[in-house]
């Protein structure tokens, strides 16, 4: 019956939202791989790209001009189909993750239309981002093993048992702020996280679980292959794994997808743990200001809180030197996990003994 | 045993604290380290506009100069030829005609003067050797070329504008 209730005007306003979503992912991801360069050229004492358009923001185009550009090869040895399906799997999962995210508050017409800023409120979305997450590591690992290449071969084998350890304590720690939030739907979990202060406390989830917080984070480093967890692609050791018999749009889209997944990823911490689309004294500013004025506001301060985590992952990705891997499975197995398991309990003797009362 | 200087420093093999093991006080303190790279000044100089300058006794290309009235100075001695250590510098004297007087200052010129710039060392042993202050190095950085021959300097390369002819252009 659901089927029925669809309306023509549903169908057209979900589709602008995820045109705008996945034109909007794209560019930033595309502006990632400048503001990467011009962060790491910052912190090295350089000045990064600065001859294409003013201070090299036309790079990105140069880049992507100069990846289309280049002649397509296909290693005689690979598994040709899943040398093709490895690079659109890693395009794939990352931009569907999006498709759950609330990008910002229901914005209501004066017909009393309600439009949701989310392309579907699935009331599992952390379970179907999880999901999403697993079938990621895929792409890599087909691409590497389709590729016929034993350095790809090794650093996909690295690339799957880093992502099957890491995603054990990042659900974890999840698992906590679950508990206190008692749902699984990223809408009410942003909705919870209301404001920046009630009752005497935060309503932001990084007050509450900051632990949990501090384990999902180190995990969302790992998961996303970047340094210092950026043992798939070592470029001293594999030289450039998983990717290196890629050329072309292929490889064009392996990098291309790391940047959609470092959006994606940080607009999930800011949701999870930093409030989403809730910034202090919005309550205050919903009363001032016309409606469209207000959602305008809470995507910004969403985007706002997305970019300060992608410029402190290329912060800490020029910091920090990599992991020799039996210390990345030591401190995923011996620290994160047990750290996670020991918050999880707190959170539930915490929960128990408030309901006591 | 005796040390032989006084630099070695014994590595401190004791175990973590616990402080240590948990590195994060180290990561923040690396994270300091890479912020403060922020505020510093860039090493890198934005070459074609923004050129920096040159030392005093900088030698870059050579030109052969004329005099004030835009005579040749050049005597074909051939001094520098011989006191090039790279053997780059080849020549041919020519013997001045009457009513040439305008163009060579000196009875005796160069009709063929060449400077092969892939020999060039640019020690500047020529501009020491020449007794008619004909040859100068100069600050101007050797163009880089596709061919070889284009390396080769003929006179008309290396000769200076006259000084009349581009006061009247």
């Amino acid at each position: 019956m659901m089927l029925l209730q669809l309306d023509v005007a549903f169908i057209i306003e979900k589709l602008i939202l995820i045109t705008v979503i996945l034109m909007g992912s794209l560019g930033i991801a595309m502006y990632a791989t400048w503001g990467e360069r011009k962060v790491a050229a910052v912190m090295q004492d350089r000045r990064g790209p600065s001859r294409a358009g003013p201070f090299g923001l036309l790079q990105p185009l140069a880049d992507g001009l100069k990846l289309f550009m280049k002649e397509e090869i296909i290693p005689d040895s690979s598994t040709r189909g899943l040398f093709i399906l490895g690079p659109c799997l890693a395009m794939l999962t990352a931009l569907l993750t999006s498709a759950v995210i609330p990008w910002g508050p229901d914005y209501v017409t004066e017909a009393g239309r309600i439009i949701s800023l989310q392309v579907a409120d699935i009331n599992i979305g952390i379970l179907f981002i999880f999901g999403v997450l697993s079938i990621g590591v895929y792409g890599i690992m087909l691409g590497g093993w389709a590729s016929n290449n034993k350095f790809s071969l090794l650093s996909s084998i690295r690339a799957a048992a880093q992502a099957i350890s890491y995603e054990l304590a990042m659900g974890l720690s999840l698992i906590a702020v679950i508990m206190m939030t008692g749902t699984l739907s990223l809408r009410e979990i942003v909705d919870q996280q209301h404001g920046f202060w009630s009752d005497g406390y935060f309503t932001w989830n990084f007050f509450k679980q900051p632990v949990g917080f501090m384990v999902f984070l180190i995990c969302t480093f790992a998961e996303l292959n970047r340094a210092p967890f950026d043992l798939a692609e070592a470029e001293s050791e594999l030289n450039m794994g998983f990717h290196q018999e890629y050329s072309s749009m292929k490889l064009g889209f392996y990098l291309f997808a790391e940047y959609i997944n470092l959006f994606v990823s940080s607009v999930i911490l800011s949701t999870l743990f930093f409030g989403g689309y809730n910034f202090p004294f919005m309550d205050q500013v919903q009363g001032a200001v016309p409606q469209f004025v207000f959602v305008a506001v809470c995507v910004l301060v969403l985007l706002t809180k997305a970019i300060c985590f992608i410029l402190f992952f290329m912060f800490v990705r020029w910091t920090l030197p990599r992991f020799r891997y039996d210390q990345l499975m030591k401190l995923g197995w011996k620290s994160l996990i047990p750290i996670a398991l020991i918050n999880m309990v707190v959170t539930g003797l915490v929960i128990l003994w408030t309901m006591k009362k | 045993m005796q040390k032989l200087t006084n630099r070695s420093v014994q590595v401190d093999r004791s175990p973590m604290t616990m402080g240590e093991k948990m590195y994060l006080p180290a990561i923040a303190k690396g994270l300091g380290i890479t912020l403060s790279h922020i505020f510093k000044k860039k090493a890198t100089v934005n070459y074609p506009e923004e050129k920096r300058p040159f030392s005093p006794v900088f030698r870059g290309l050579h030109i052969l100069n004329r005099d004030e009235e835009g005579r040749e100075k050049c005597t074909a001695c051939g001094l520098c030829a011989l006191a090039c250590p790279a053997e780059a510098i080849t020549m041919e004297a020519a013997e001045r005609k009457p009513g040439e007087e305008h163009l060579y200052r000196e009875e005796k010129y160069a009709a063929k003067y060449e400077i092969n710039m892939l020999r060039c060392i640019f020690c500047g042993y020529c501009e020491e050797a020449c007794p008619k202050d004909a040859v100068y190095l100069t600050e101007t950085l050797m163009p880089a070329s596709y061919q070889r021959k284009e390396f080769i300097y003929k006179k008309e390369d290396l000769l200076i504008p006259h000084p009349k002819k581009t006061e009247t252009k």
